[in-house]
């Protein structure tokens, strides 16, 4: 039985902000730069309590990350703030050699992932990012599911020595998560138990997820629903242990096909245990301009298509 | 006051050294590390304030980054010379399981390197990190970076000057290796730099000049550059080098950028240049 209930909304760049402000108060080797973006990422409160420790770079991100990469090896924390996009595309090279390579403590902190962002249209809708950062060796991938979790986050990969990017979105999103969800980096969350499907979403997909289940519940389907938020390293551990109950998955991400979550469960279940897997993933496409709920209908990331996939999925099974 | 012969004396071997491992590697580049030798040579061995008992956080102490990391073999030299690492390690260069990677990396753990660096253009936003992190901890050491000159064709370069500039980044010294040659051909046929003093000095930073291949000048000017540190101002040095500098035949070309000297090169190289500190052994 599927027990969560949204208690409002709130953006995940909000948790962001609040979790960057409260790891400032917390640990002083946390410093944070943005690029031109500090109302978009929240940061001001960070900006206010800490000005010494906050750095801004202008447009410039290829040079945010190479000063994060410098002040990380002399022992600070930074937080890199902007867009998903120029977060990882923009910047790779910087990343992988400066920062990945040289297995730099920098946090690379990216707003506005995915489509739901909305009106500003593909050129910032980024849906590669996910795949771009996992591939690099030694980097942790963590995309949360709500303001609550993003802000848990935030604050736990200070705590981490490595590079980590986290991914966060846009829109205002329902909360869910609550103080009893308890956030691991590299551990599964378990939002449900079932025994007909497993269902494993991370992102802003969780709570449609979580919406699919509900509705599938009342039609006598169990689902087990799991939320991956930190895509690597992965919980293959939750992951086999639910599949060897339901023998069949749906993946749910705001995200590319290739190279998401997706990806990394269907090679991991290739390889330990072969099953049917459904995707809930937008399909080798960029995005357009529309609002979040248009564009999240258009391309194909409701809990109605969640539905259609794990109705697909049994199928199969 | 500097030992100005003691200094040319160690820059003879680390030519050596340079010759000798790119030889023995088959590969490599000789000619900026070779216009490089007694730049690297007088930092390490008489400007930085450091530790050879490597720390990566370089706490209360100078620091360096290479930016061009190409020119390995000069940086890799002097470490070891100055008791970073056995000198015997210099033997495998560019080998399997070797700390000593064709470009400098982190990841052997090779002491003396903070940061991977090859592809370029991002050294000096590493530098300027490091930077501030010593100005937020109260330190007053100094953080040395070298760029190519090529490599300012880079954008992230004038980012990264722009920055320093407008954060009043003060506890930095960059040098830019100015020989004016590059992989392709000369600066000015592949990329025209301009009025590169000029350039520097509307971006903000304090312009010193430098011959790279003379000692005394070096130490003149690295001792100015750093009289002119917290003052406000980022300072940069544009050091005049000769690619292929102590070897004749290296010299007044491109060619030499990134190919290794065959055995007769070699052996030619070899006898311009005098062996001072004992070769390091090649099995």
């Amino acid at each position: 039985m599927i027990n969560i209930e949204s208690y409002g909304k709130k953006a995940t760049r909000n948790g962001f902000g609040d979790g960057l402000h409260e790891i400032g108060q917390q640990n002083p080797d946390v410093v944070a730069l943005c690029a031109d973006l500090v109302g978009s990422l929240k940061m001001q409160a960070f900006i206010k309590d800490f000005p010494e420790r906050f750095f801004q770079v202008g447009v410039a991100e290829a040079n945010m990350m190479g000063i994060a990469a410098g002040l990380a090896t002399s022992g600070k924390i930074p937080y890199t703030g902007t867009f998903a996009n120029f977060s990882t595309g923009r910047v790779y090279d910087q990343i992988r050699q400066s920062i990945a390579y040289s297995h730099k403590n920098v946090k690379i902190c990216a707003s506005h992932a995915g489509i739901s962002l909305g009106e500003d249209g593909a050129t910032h809708q980024i849906m590669e990012d996910i795949g771009m950062m996992k591939m690099l060796p030694g980097m942790t991938v963590i995309n949360p599911c709500d303001y609550l979790q993003t802000k848990q986050a935030t604050i736990a990969i200070a705590e981490h020595y490595g590079p980590v990017y986290l991914r966060f979105g846009r829109p205002s999103w329902p909360m869910f998560i609550t103080e009893d969800h308890k956030f691991e980096i590299g551990k599964a969350l378990q939002l449900s138990k079932g025994k007909d499907v497993s269902i494993f979403a991370t992102g802003h997909l969780v709570w449609e997820a979580v919406e699919a289940c509900k509705q599938l519940e009342s039609e006598g389907i169990s689902c087990e629903l799991i939320n991956i938020h930190t895509i690597k390293p992965l919980d293959e551990e939750a992951i086999l242990d639910s599949i060897s109950k339901t023998h069949c998955a749906v993946v749910a991400e705001e995200h590319q096909i290739l190279g998401g979550l997706g990806g990394s469960i269907a090679q991991l279940l290739a390889s330990k245990l072969p099953t049917p897997i459904e995707f809930v993933a937008t399909n080798d496409t960029f995005g357009e301009s529309g609002t979040t709920s248009q564009l999240m209908s258009k391309y194909g990331l409701t809990s109605s298509n969640v539905v259609d996939a794990i109705k697909k999925v049994l199928d199969r099974k | 006051m500097a030992d100005i012969q003691k200094l040319e004396t160690i820059a003879s071997q680390v030519r050596r050294d340079i010759i000798r491992m790119v030889h023995q590697a088959t590969c490599g580049h000789p000619g900026a590390s070779l216009g490089c030798a007694d730049f690297f040579t007088a930092l390490y061995f008489e400007v930085l304030d450091h530790d050879n008992d490597f720390n990566m956080k370089g706490e209360n102490e100078d620091v360096f980054f290479l930016s061009n990391g190409h020119i390995s073999p000069v940086w890799y030299s002097v470490l070891a010379r100055s008791g970073y690492f056995p000198v015997e390690e210099l033997a495998t260069f560019r080998k399997l399981n070797s700390r000593l990677q064709g470009h400098p990396a982190t990841h052997e753990g090779l002491p003396g390197i903070r940061i991977a660096s090859g592809s370029l253009g991002q050294g000096l936003s590493v530098s300027i990190g490091a930077a501030l992190t010593k100005r937020l901890n109260g330190d007053d050491k100094l953080v040395y970076c070298l760029t190519g000159d090529g490599e300012l064709q880079e954008g992230q370069v004038w980012e990264a000057m722009m920055f320093a500039a407008h954060h009043k980044v003060d506890n930095i010294i960059a040098t830019v290796d100015w020989n004016g040659r590059q992989i392709d051909g000369d600066n000015d046929d592949v990329m025209s730099l301009g009025d590169l003093p000029g350039k520097w000095a509307t971006f903000g930073w304090d312009v010193l000049h430098m011959d790279g291949n003379s000692m005394d000048d070096v130490l003149k000017v690295f001792s100015e550059a750093k009289s002119r540190t917290g003052r406000g101002k980022p300072v940069v040095i544009l050091m005049k080098t000769e690619m292929g500098y102590g070897v004749d035949f290296m010299t007044g070309t491109h060619a030499w950028h990134g190919k290794a000297p065959n055995d007769e090169e070699t052996t030619s190289a070899l006898s311009q240049l005098k062996e001072t500190l004992g070769d390091y052994p090649i099995n």
